[in-house]
């Protein structure tokens, strides 16, 4: 069994401090890391040496911890979520990666964030107790959102409050159903859906599932299966996995 | 499903089926009690948490947080969450407004509550409004989870942790 899992390579990646969280992008070719040393990395190889990862650039615009970072399903976008209590975009420019939005509104810590299966829109969660929907509104776009250059814009067009009773820790979007999910630390799983005909600029979403004591303390985090809809893991600090089948309720 | 039985083999797992549970938006308010807040805090004061919080030393001074007046029994409130948990919520006055150690306490707080309280609950840890210049920088790490996990772990502040929540000889 040892020489099942071997070890091709390790890095210092956040210096005296914790690494919390790490993505790979869509095409495998990337891997960003996140750490209480409020920095960003960013890991690829070299075009002829697949096993050694090297850092590609340094993101320092967070002024606090960064919390969880989450490639966008189809471009080479990152996002970022922050004890700082923002959310901010990053893209590649020339050889380097730069912040190419920060998105405020957040009252505490973001905890969270997943991108919708279009891309289009990004959720994020706080200890806030709110789920936030963001839309990227492009140049030029029909709605007259304003953006600055070439870069697009990101606005608020959804809050989800009164739902959630603690910190909520992750969040997941799921990519075959579109259906979202939220793990709270007051001990609970929901799950929320976008209304049927909801405008796209505001839309509505309801809660069509919320289990009390999905586990016996926080739930930590939430994931949705990518093959077979509705299959949904999550964790908690009680030392437990749980595996959910959900099914969107008649009617809503 | 022949993946995910592959992990049932090392883990508990539950498979529920999430249907029709549609509820109003707004999330249950705890209600805050008489009679049964009264009963829980009796046990406070009686018995383990207040005298666990009274007993922790001031990591600058030889004192207990009690002598000095860092907490007292009103700095203890209590919500039931539900019939088996209770939310309990600290609010304590640092030593001197400008107190470094501020965190400190508030850590040792939570530390000494989360081993000793016998009953399911959820903590949160707040200085009193108005008594410290940094009070809201303060309070969002004592009750970040991360946060407090990582001060932890770091070797030196532990012990002093450990040395301030000892119980009295």
């Amino acid at each position: 069994m040892k020489d099942s899992l071997v070890l091709l390579g390790r890095v210092p990646a956040h210096p005296d401090s914790r690494c919390w969280f790490l993505a790979w992008n869509p095409a495998g070719t990337l891997l960003a890391s996140c750490g209480g040393d409020r920095r960003i990395r960013i890991w690829g190889t070299e075009v002829d040496e697949e096993d050694e990862y090297e850092c590609v650039s340094v993101l320092n615009s967070h002024t606090q911890d960064v919390k969880h970072v989450v490639w966008h399903p189809s471009q080479e976008l990152l996002a970022s979520a922050s004890y700082d209590d923002t959310v901010k975009l990053y893209r590649e420019e020339e050889d380097d990666w730069v912040c190419c939005a920060t998105l405020e509104g957040h009252e505490s810590t973001v905890w969270s964030l997943a991108f919708d299966p279009s891309g289009q829109r990004l959720a994020s969660c706080s200890d806030d107790r709110t789920v936030r929907i963001w839309r990227q509104y492009l140049p030029g776009n029909e709605q007259g959102v304003a953006c600055s250059g070439s870069d697009p814009s990101w606005k608020c067009i959804c809050t989800l409050s009164g739902f959630h009773s603690r910190t909520i820790y992750d969040i997941a979007w799921c990519q075959l159903t579109g259906a979202l999910a939220t793990a709270c630390g007051d001990d609970a799983i929901r799950v929320f859906q976008e209304d049927p005909n909801s405008d796209p600029q505001q839309p509505t979403f309801s809660l069509t599932a919320h289990l009390h004591q999905a586990h016996s303390q926080d739930v930590n985090c939430v994931a949705w299966n990518p093959k077979e809809p509705g299959l949904l893991a999550s964790c908690s600090d009680d030392g437990e996995v749980a595996f959910w089948k959900y099914q969107r309720p008649e009617g809503l | 499903m022949q993946r995910v039985s592959g992990l049932l083999s090392w883990t508990l797992s539950r498979v529920l089926w999430l249907s029709g549970l549609s509820e109003p938006g707004a999330a249950r308010q705890p209600r805050i009690m008489e009679e049964k807040a009264l009963e829980v805090y009796e046990y406070l004061i009686s018995d383990d948490s207040l005298d666990l919080i009274r007993t922790i030393r001031d990591p600058e001074k030889p004192n207990t947080l009690e002598e000095l007046e860092v907490v007292s029994e009103s700095c203890v409130e209590v919500q039931e969450i539900n019939e088996e948990e209770y939310l309990v919520i600290i609010r304590f006055t640092p030593t001197v407004p400008h107190c470094s150690l501020a965190t400190l306490i508030g850590l040792c707080l939570r530390v000494k509550l989360q081993r000793c309280l016998p009953f399911k609950h959820k903590l949160e840890i707040y200085i009193s409004e108005g008594t410290h210049s940094t009070e809201e920088d303060i309070n969002k790490q004592i009750n970040d989870k991360e946060r407090v996990a990582a001060a932890m772990e770091n070797p030196n502040l532990r012990e002093i942790v450990e040395q301030c929540v000892l119980e009295p000889d």
